[in-house]
């Protein structure tokens, strides 16, 4: 077989993974860890749109300081769906998922996951999962919020906790399928050239991400089925009348759910160092502190838990060691602020609409990443536990950090997904809009928080209401930001111009195959000869953006010259198999 | 006994040599264990907390488990080990029947030991010994703590043992019909990975639920 045929099937003329099977049965039972993304990207987007919905709910109860939209049971149950499904079924999964899932393979060169068929069970998992706690929800529902805290969901709560916990339990396992899977595919995967310290950010993100989901998840698993057993069994671990420890369940819970706020969070991360290196036409500063603090997050991340239990009557003692732990968490957190704000610094910035979004996750999350030092302090927490402040402070990490990443990935990655571009102006003002909105609805929350309104409550004082309609006029601007997307993305898959292999002369490897990518990736695979992000070597002004002078980081050349003979690196043909020996 | 060679067999997607497929899968393994050593661990950790605060109430509760049922159950689980890992390193070595001897005599002595269990609840229950029973037989009340974890624990254990005779079954039958070239792959030393964290798990077991108590 000459190269000249094998160009012709698996290279750049190869049909996209897109056009690999027309038939249900093609998406519903692939191992293609692209069209795996795109069942993700389905999955999340309507567990996305349940948990809206309840919280759409309940901004417009909050609006007015009396009870008029839901009754109290109903208010405890909407927090709880809303808590439940945002944080596992979308926030969780949200970027390693969708665009990990789709991107790293890609990234370093690789034709697959290590564990195709484990990838595809661990979507089936995530839906098992997700069905779970939507039947209880369509049972009657659970009200217990989104941490089953005992002994309220072991002995007192009627609703249907045993099926939600069991969901949760589900997902818990795809989601460490998928931890297992990347941690496991980055090791034995990478094409060659590719060296740990040359490989991108996003990768290096999702691989401290994939440590903390396999060593944190378990513990959850652990609590829920402590509650469980208990519910079902009569098991009396967490039943304080037989000497049981319900506060058991919240060192379990949290050595799992702190930890969990950066299995959100430093994907995001990774997504948005691709994006302001790209948008600035800048090396990254610093890679090897960038890499550290992915690493040091992961491993501090697991000895912070203790600062949600500064009143659950932990000994004081325990309390201001996490406290100071809290604090030291904080540190590369700052580093990977100042070294983003240092790649900025001389670049040649433009503000396309990913870049605005990675804008709004650099100064959202400082905002949230300070406030929760205001939090990790032992006299203001006890002050502020369970306010508001706490409500806005998460919020700003979760949804002003994880979710404008995922915004930020999905606009910079959507034309290598579906090879269209989009209208940049509308998704420029999404992204303007969504930063307003969201500090609109939640800015307001740090103040009520700091005059004490108490979380979950569906009445409140007269003194709160100008806080609180501006809250929820703020949502509805939200809203707005969320929904226009869907119209315009909507609108690129049919109508949208083709986007080109590489629309943005980024350097990454996914840029060097074609946009959709073929099934199998690369034709031949590429060689990696130099550091990632070589911008500014190779593109001092950004007017030469569209001749690409830069190089791609895997061939050495440009990117169009790279694929002119069809084929996507200089390496070996990606389909050659070794020789088969001990 | 000739070593097996099948020409035609390939490495799974998306790898391109045995050695690495077998690298990846023991590494995934690995990473999979560490997992359930977290798992088994947060349960083991909350015992410890509460045998510190309830050490009498431990000792009272720990003296009524079946201490025959729970040693004779160890030396079974430790035996399979060595018949797994005997067929672990028969695969090896390409020795077919030797490999399906061994997990034959695994998946065997794994039932047994579930059938003893089985026995051991049976006596449990007809005893009483239930956390949340009302004629829960023992006192202090911290006693039904320790047989929530005695339940919880061996209940878990079992639960994975199930799952791991179902898969030496399923990996025997892979053997017998040649369906990927086991001699390279990996699998059986994947397989074996898994069954002896089931009897690490055990080994830490025993002492904790059948000794406490009987110093």
């Amino acid at each position: 077989m000459s190269d000249a045929t094998i160009d012709v099937t698996r290279g750049a003329g190869a049909p996209s993974y897109l056009s690999a099977g027309h038939r249900i049965r093609s998406w519903l039972l692939t191992t293609d860890h692209k069209r795996i993304a795109i069942l993700y990207f389905a999955a999340i987007t309507v567990f996305f749109l349940i948990g809206g919905a309840a919280a759409t709910l309940m901004r417009m109860e909050l609006f007015t300081p009396g009870a008029d939209v839901v009754s109290a049971d109903g208010y405890n149950k909407l927090f709880t769906l809303h808590g439940v499904i945002m944080v596992w079924f979308f926030l969780v999964p949200s970027i390693p998922t969708t665009l990990g899932n789709f991107v790293l393979p890609l990234a370093i060169g690789a034709r697959d996951v290590a564990f195709p068929r484990l990838n595809l069970l661990s979507w089936y998992l995530t839906v098992a999962g997700g069905l779970l706690v939507l039947t209880s929800l369509l049972a009657g529902g659970v009200d217990t919020g989104w941490t089953f805290y005992t002994p309220y969901s072991s002995l007192y709560s009627n609703s249907y906790v045993t099926l939600a916990a069991m969901g949760v339990f589900v997902a818990g396992f795809g989601t460490i399928a998928t931890g297992l899977n990347f941690i496991v595919t980055v090791h034995t995967q990478r094409t060659p050239g590719l060296t740990w310290g040359r490989l991108p950010l996003f990768v290096w993100a999702h691989y401290a991400t994939s440590i903390i989901i396999v060593l944190g998840t378990p513990a959850l698993a652990a609590a829920l089925l402590m509650v469980v057993a208990e519910r079902l069994f009569g098991l009396g671990l967490l039943d304080p009348a037989r000497g049981g420890d319900p506060i058991i369940f919240q060192h379990v819970f949290w050595f799992y759910s702190h930890p969990a706020v950066y299995i959100m969070l430093l994907p995001g991360m990774g997504v948005v160092t691709e994006i302001i290196t790209c948008f600035a036409r800048r090396r990254v500063f610093g890679y090897p502190m960038m890499v550290a603090a992915l690493l040091a997050i992961a491993v501090v991340s697991f000895f912070v838990w203790g600062h949600h239990m500064f009143v659950s009557g932990q000994s004081l003692y325990a309390s201001l060691i996490f406290s100071f732990l809290s604090f030291v968490i904080a540190v590369p957190s700052a580093i990977k602020v100042f070294n983003w704000t240092a790649t900025l610094y001389g670049g040649h910035i433009t503000f396309e609409s990913p870049m605005l979004y990675a804008m709004g996750f650099v100064g959202l999350f400082t905002l949230g990443g300070l406030s929760g030092l205001f939090l990790a302090s032992v006299p203001i927490d006890v002050h502020v536990h369970d306010t508001y402040f706490v409500v806005a402070h998460f919020h700003y990490i979760m949804v002003g950090g994880t979710v404008a990443a995922f915004f930020a990935g999905l606009h910079f990655w959507w034309p290598k997904i579906t090879g269209r571009t989009y209208p940049e102006a509308m998704a420029k003002a999404a992204a303007i809009l969504m930063f307003l909105g969201f500090n609109f609805t939640f800015a307001p929350q740090f103040v009520l928080g700091y005059m004490g309104m108490p979380r979950r409550y569906h009445v409140y004082l007269d003194q709160f209401q100008v806080w609180h309609a501006a809250s929820s006029l703020g949502a509805v601007l939200l809203a707005v930001a969320y929904i226009l997307p869907v119209f315009y993305l909507g609108w690129s898959l049919v109508r949208g111009r083709p986007a080109g292999d590489d629309p943005w002369s980024a350097t990454g490897l996914e840029w060097q195959t074609a946009s959709p990518p073929p099934e199998h990736n690369f034709a031949r695979l590429p060689i990696v000869r130099e550091k990632p992000y070589a911008y500014h070597e190779h593109d001092e002004h950004p007017q030469e953006r569209e001749a690409t002078t830069h190089r791609a980081q895997g061939t050495g050349r440009t990117p169009g010259e790279a694929r002119a003979d069809g084929a996507s690196g200089d390496g070996p043909r990606a389909d050659d198999r070794e020789e088969a020996r001990e | 006994m000739s070593r097996v060679t099948s020409p035609g067999a390939e490495p799974n997607e998306p790898f391109l040599s045995w050695q690495r497929q077998r690298e990846a899968a023991t590494f995934g393994l690995w990473i999979f264990l560490a997992s359930e050593v977290v798992f088994f661990g947060a349960l083991i950790v909350a015992y410890g907390a509460h045998r510190f605060l309830y050490s009498a109430a431990f000792e009272t509760a720990g003296a009524e488990t079946n201490i025959w049922y729970g040693s004779i159950n160890t030396a079974i689980l430790l035996t399979s080990s060595a018949t797994m890992a005997v067929a672990a390193w028969a695969a090896k070595a390409g020795l077919k029947r030797t490999v399906l001897i061994g997990l034959s005599l695994t998946a065997a002595l794994g039932f047994a030991f579930l059938v003893l269990k089985g026995f051991e609840y049976r006596e449990d229950i007809h005893e009483h010994l239930v956390p949340g029973s009302p004629a829960f037989p023992l006192a202090p009340a911290q006693t039904q703590i320790f047989f929530s974890y005695y339940w919880a624990m061996t209940g878990v254990h079992a639960i994975h043992l199930t799952i791991g005779i179902g898969a030496v079954l399923w990996i025997a039958f892979v053997v017998l019909t040649d369906r990927t070239d086991w001699t390279r792959s990996g699998t059986l030393h994947g397989l074996a990975l898994y069954w002896h964290l089931i009897d690490v798990v055990w080994i830490v077991l025993y002492p904790l639920l059948y000794l406490a108590g009987r110093g």
